[in-house]
């Protein structure tokens, strides 16, 4: 993106001037970042599924890494947002809602894309790793927000329906630096699953709306 | 995924014990308690016994001991070795944490060669990892000292400072940082709860109990393996025994630690 571009010469011409002063004692931060980027590339080797090519950064990626875990500035947000949302894959027949059955074996499901894991295996969302769906299930994290009653709360209707598809296909479309997987988007899970997690959330027969 | 499955079979257990709106801290106190009631008799102790005897045994082609092994604070200094590293060493000229230092020592002192130093280092059914025996021994004689982490050296500086953005990289399919399950607290995934590696009092406690004897694995694990199998399940390709990434990574939650009495080998889940 040509304004990052930008900014990024504009603090290396400021780290620079910084040298000239002689007050220079730690690496600027782009300096920093690219030699945590060479140390990395030196780091890991190819494993199973897992080649090196996943230690490459897209812009999304690399512009949250570089706020470290503190708040994104709004307009970076918004630029994070905006290009993620442009690349979501509606739904060519316009149906967002699958099987809720399949829904909840997909956030049950923890593998998936591990190099200790088999290709040919499931791929699974693991939302209750992060998530409260079924109330009946105990064992969920606590990382994203209780999605119980996630239908009920916000009403069954197609505007429901078509955020919950957006933000699992891909999640930065709607919160900037979210901790959340892109699924769609990064190909964890394919189309039909995640309308099939869609049913696990909106579909008032699902228990997670009981 | 092993790791879920234990945590769902421990779920399943506790659920019998949780109800209702005290579920989540009863399931805590239950954790604790089975954790407590681990801590006695910790099989820790035989991969201990078993290191401080390679330390002692002469091995390699020069068949000689690690005693003359300088880990920083001078030939053969074991005892509160462990709380001042990672750190530089001049004769290598990086910075090394306990690991790498043990493999250069293996290679400098008794002629091993250095692949066959670093293979195998995480142990299982069929093979058993001198590195992870003599880290057990190693670092049980610093138990009960304070951490104090060196930050004197450019390098040491630098291992932390890329430590620290390695720490909040994000990458691969899931778009996972350390700091993606690391960085808040009061968190979990499923019903392990998460240390929040952000702060001085969760890298402490987080640090200061590795390496540990793991019940669900049956095998003592070092630090180095538990950056390894965090990468893992961060959908990364594997990270390489004793790399730069590992230790300046190591650096960055060591240094972090400094203060905390060290508590380890411990015994987890």
């Amino acid at each position: 993106m040509p304004s990052l571009t930008f900014v990024r010469a504009f603090v290396a011409v400021l780290a620079a001037s910084v040298f000239v002063l002689g007050c220079a004692t730690a690496p600027s931060d782009p300096e920093l970042d690219a030699k945590a980027a060479a140390v990395l590339k030196g780091s890991f080797r190819v494993q199973g599924q897992a080649k090196l090519e996943r230690l490459d950064q897209d812009e999304t990626q690399k512009t949250c890494s570089t706020y470290a875990g503190k708040a994104v500035p709004k307009d970076v947000g918004e630029r994070i947002e905006k290009a993620n949302l442009a690349t979501v894959h509606w739904p060519a027949d316009g149906k967002y809602v699958g099987d809720w059955k399949s829904g909840e074996r997909i956030a049950q499901e923890g593998r998936g894309m591990q190099y200790s894991d088999d290709p040919k295996g499931p791929v699974g969302a693991n939302c209750y790793a992060c998530h409260r769906l079924d109330p009946q299930e105990l064992s969920y994290g606590t990382i994203g927000p209780s999605l119980y009653q996630f239908g009920k709360v916000r009403g069954y209707t197609d505007e429901t329906r078509k955020y919950a598809y957006g933000k699992i296909w891909n999640a930065e479309a709607y919160n900037a630096c979210t901790n959340m997987p892109r699924f769609g988007h990064q190909g964890i899970l394919t189309e039909a699953q995640v309308k099939d997690v869609v049913a696990l959330l909106v579909d008032p027969e699902s228990p997670v709306n009981k | 995924m092993r790791a879920g499955r234990t945590a769902r079979a421990a779920a399943a257990v506790l659920a019998v014990v949780a109800c209702g709106a005290l579920a989540q801290t009863n399931t805590a106190d239950e954790i604790a308690k089975y954790r407590a009631a681990l801590q006695d008799g910790n099989p820790a102790e035989l991969w201990e016994a078993r290191g401080e005897a390679l330390w002692k045994e002469a091995r390699g082609p020069r068949n000689v001991s690690l005693e003359r092994c300088d880990l920083g604070l001078g030939p053969g200094v074991v005892k509160g070795a462990y709380t001042h590293l990672p750190r530089y060493f001049a004769d290598a000229d990086r910075v090394q944490d306990l690991e790498s230092r043990l493999v250069f020592c293996m290679v400098s002192l008794q002629g091993i060669p250095e692949a066959e130093a670093k293979e195998g280092p995480f142990g299982g059914p069929d093979h058993k990892s001198a590195i992870e025996a003599l880290v057990a021994w190693i670092t049980s004689e610093s138990r009960g000292v304070k951490m104090d982490v060196p930050q004197n050296h450019p390098k040491e500086r630098e291992a932390y400072a890329v430590g620290e953005k390695i720490f909040y990289y994000r990458g691969g399919t899931h778009d996972f940082a350390c700091a993606t399950c690391h960085g808040e607290d009061g968190k979990r995934i499923r019903l392990q709860d998460l240390p929040n590696l952000t702060t001085r009092e969760g890298a402490q406690k987080a640090y200061t109990t590795w390496p540990a004897y793991r019940v669900s694995q049956g095998e003592l694990r070092t630090f180095q393996w538990r950056l390894n199998d965090c990468f893992r399940q961060q959908r990364f390709p594997e990270l390489v025994f004793t790399s730069d990434a590992s230790v300046a990574l190591t650096t960055f939650l060591a240094r972090n630690a400094n203060g905390a009495a060290f508590d380890a080998p411990a015994i987890k889940r």
